[in-house]
């Protein structure tokens, strides 16, 4: 189990990670999902212990490890590179964390044959590296790091570099490959929906804080907080003043409404439903779904509809949003009464 | 049947041109020379593989190659691992990156013939403070061949380590970051690091620094030229350039053009052999 308990990492005055606590479990997916420079990558750092938190403590199964060098702790990372070495065949680069570790001839035979197996990498053992695609290269880093049977697995957004296809299959395997090693495992994401098909637990992450923690069903559902509600929705999340509600009454004590793209609706479903009258400003058809966009005054919302539709760049289209599916945030943007799940 | 249009020739013709006159022309005219006797009133005599012979005969061409061979091999066992020793110890951010930049560039903006004169002149037991500082020790560029060696090697050092120091350079900039945590995570020494991250990747622009270096040492002339003026030691330039006869002149130039052509392919597919980089298709790296 690892834990961090209010780690703080400035660099050149700039908060890079800001009171982080978190307790990670073995044998489960802990995703990391945030944007860009939330501080996904500088948490994972001070997780290896490639960097020093400026304040704050690692502990890893009860064991102080804060000063802990990433060489005496037995971490293994994949970076959104492909990062092997070069020079080095398959074979020879699966089995250098064996040998750095002085294992015998036999055991690095079998286990290189073993996870070979397990990543489908046999054909390619006697290759190089860069002779092989993008998601062969990421299969032999990952090889790299599960063969290294280690402690903590960090996984910087392994994916992100690969292609619709291969993504998939991978992000199918992962869970899997990680299972039964024991080992705490952190996945770096800046996509929501990859967090929540990894399933197990998600920590939403934003300017460098933890905004919020728990089974990644959960926190989509039960957004505690409008900035995790927005790092967790993909399309953006619509936000709606709530005095332009017409509605005001409904939601006492709310600043800020908020609700998904899948749940502006061309159809009127419930008589209490919110109607508005907006300009379409574009639409992206993926063929199964469409995403239009649409403005009014200030708001700028984007909804999610399945099929195609088409609507001419200008058109006046009416949506409609049912209260249940409302999220209410507080003016500090804490969310107010998750009474039902806004799935 | 379609019909051939032949005014695609007029889309080629320019670089035929070109090409002709700045290669192909000039090099007919050198093989031309080389098997033929020139004579006083320019009169041509055919003579066949004679002057050929005669070069390949001549222990001074032989004696001039193998200087040449010594002091390529001297000069790329000096450059090759200091310019690499110097681009792992350049600064990789801040304002020491440019001032490195620009001070490392400066050797190689310098002619050729004003840095044999500088060393020349910096070198004399007269007056040069090089040579002032070294003449107790016996140093005498001027009557000693070995010291007149020494003053060459380190004339070319200081001359174009620099040009190896900046490709290494960017070859060690160009690694991504994630490769150093990678292998710190892996508890790798400074060596490993450099063997295993830092030498193959920058195979590919030492490749060119080799190369470069090569052709342009086994090339050298300016600077001993300038130096020595034609004294020891003689290489194959400054040998060519005392031969007189004009067809032994060319024929000593076409087997000096084909050595260098030879080496340059042998060091290229040597290097490039097992690089670890894929072929044909391109570098995603």
């Amino acid at each position: 189990m690892l834990e961090l308990k209010e780690v703080t990492r400035r660099v050149a005055g700039v908060d890079h990670l800001l009171d982080v606590s978190v307790r990670l479990e073995p044998g489960v997916m802990n995703v990391l999902l945030g944007q860009a420079r939330a501080g996904k990558t500088s948490l994972m750092r001070v997780m290896a212990g490639l960097d020093r938190p400026g304040s704050g403590s690692v502990w890893f199964n009860g064991e102080n490890v804060t000063g802990k060098p990433v060489a005496r702790r037995n971490v293994a990372m994949v970076y959104q590179q492909f990062i092997n070495y070069p020079g080095w065949t398959v074979r020879e680069n699966i089995a250098s964390p064996l040998k750095v570790r002085r294992a015998g001839k036999d055991e690095i035979a079998r286990e290189v044959d073993r996870v070979a197996e397990l990543l489908r990498l046999q054909p390619y053992l006697d290759r190089k590296p860069l002779e092989l695609s993008g998601g062969q290269q990421q299969r032999v880093a990952l090889a790299r790091a599960i063969v290294k049977k280690a402690s903590l697995v960090l996984l910087d957004e392994p994916l992100a570099n690969l292609d619709y296809k291969l993504r998939e299959e991978l992000r199918a395997e992962l869970p899997r490959l990680f299972k039964d090693s024991g080992a705490v495992v952190v996945y770096a994401t800046t996509e929501p929906s990859e967090a929540l098909l990894l399933g197990g637990r998600t920590a939403t992450m934003s300017e460098g804080r933890v905004t919020q923690f728990g089974p990644s069903g959960d926190v989509y559902r039960r957004p505690n907080a409008l900035i995790t509600a927005q790092t967790f929705s993909d399309p953006p999340l619509n936000t709606l003043p709530v005095e332009l509600s017409g509605q005001a009454d409904r939601y006492p004590g709310a600043r800020t409404l908020a609700f998904r793209a899948h749940h502006l609706r061309l159809q009127k479903r419930a008589p209490e439903a919110h109607t508005f009258n907006m300009e379409v400003v574009s639409t992206d058809i993926t063929g199964s779904e469409t995403f239009v966009h649409m403005k009014q005054g200030d708001l700028r919302w984007v909804m999610l509809t399945h099929g195609v539709q088409v609507f001419a760049t200008g058109a006046p289209v009416t949506v409609y949003l049912e209260p249940a599916d409302v999220m209410q945030f507080a003016a500090n943007g804490a969310a107010l009464t998750p009474a039902r799940e806004a799935a | 049947m379609k019909p051939v249009n032949q005014r695609a020739w007029f889309l080629v013709a320019p670089v035929l041109l070109l090409v002709a006159f700045t290669a192909i022309i000039p090099l007919m005219t050198v093989v031309n020379y080389s098997v033929q006797y020139v004579g006083m009133n320019t009169q041509f005599h055919w003579v066949g593989d004679l002057w050929f012979r005669e070069v390949l005969a001549s222990e001074k061409f032989w004696n001039a190659l193998w200087r040449n061979l010594v002091f390529s091999g001297i000069i790329l066992m000096i450059q090759i691992p200091l310019g690499v020793l110097i681009a792992l110890n350049m600064p990789r951010k801040g304002w020491g990156v440019p001032v490195c930049l620009v001070v490392m560039a400066l050797p190689l903006l310098i002619p050729w013939y004003v840095v044999g004169m500088i060393w020349q002149m910096f070198g004399r037991v007269d007056i040069g403070l090089f040579g002032v500082m070294l003449r107790d020790f016996g140093y005498n560029y001027e009557n000693d061949p070995i010291d007149a060696w020494f003053t060459l090697v380190l004339m070319d050092t200081w001359h174009w380590t620099s040009l190896v120091a900046l490709l290494a350079y960017a070859g060690l900039v160009s690694i991504p970051d994630a490769y150093y945590q990678a292998a710190r995570i892996d508890g790798a020494s400074r060596w490993q690091v450099f063997r295993h991250i830092q030498l193959p990747k920058m195979a590919r622009v030492l490749t060119i620094a080799v190369l470069l270096r090569f052709m342009d040492s086994f090339m050298i002339f300016t600077e001993p030229f300038a130096v020595i003026a034609g004294g020891d030691p003689v290489f194959l330039s400054t040998e060519l350039k005392q031969t007189v006869e004009l067809g032994q002149k060319a024929a000593m130039s076409l087997i000096y053009f084909l050595i260098i052509l030879l080496m340059s392919w042998v060091f290229y597919t040597v290097m490039t052999r097992d690089d670890g980089e894929p072929r044909q298709r391109g570098g995603a790296s």
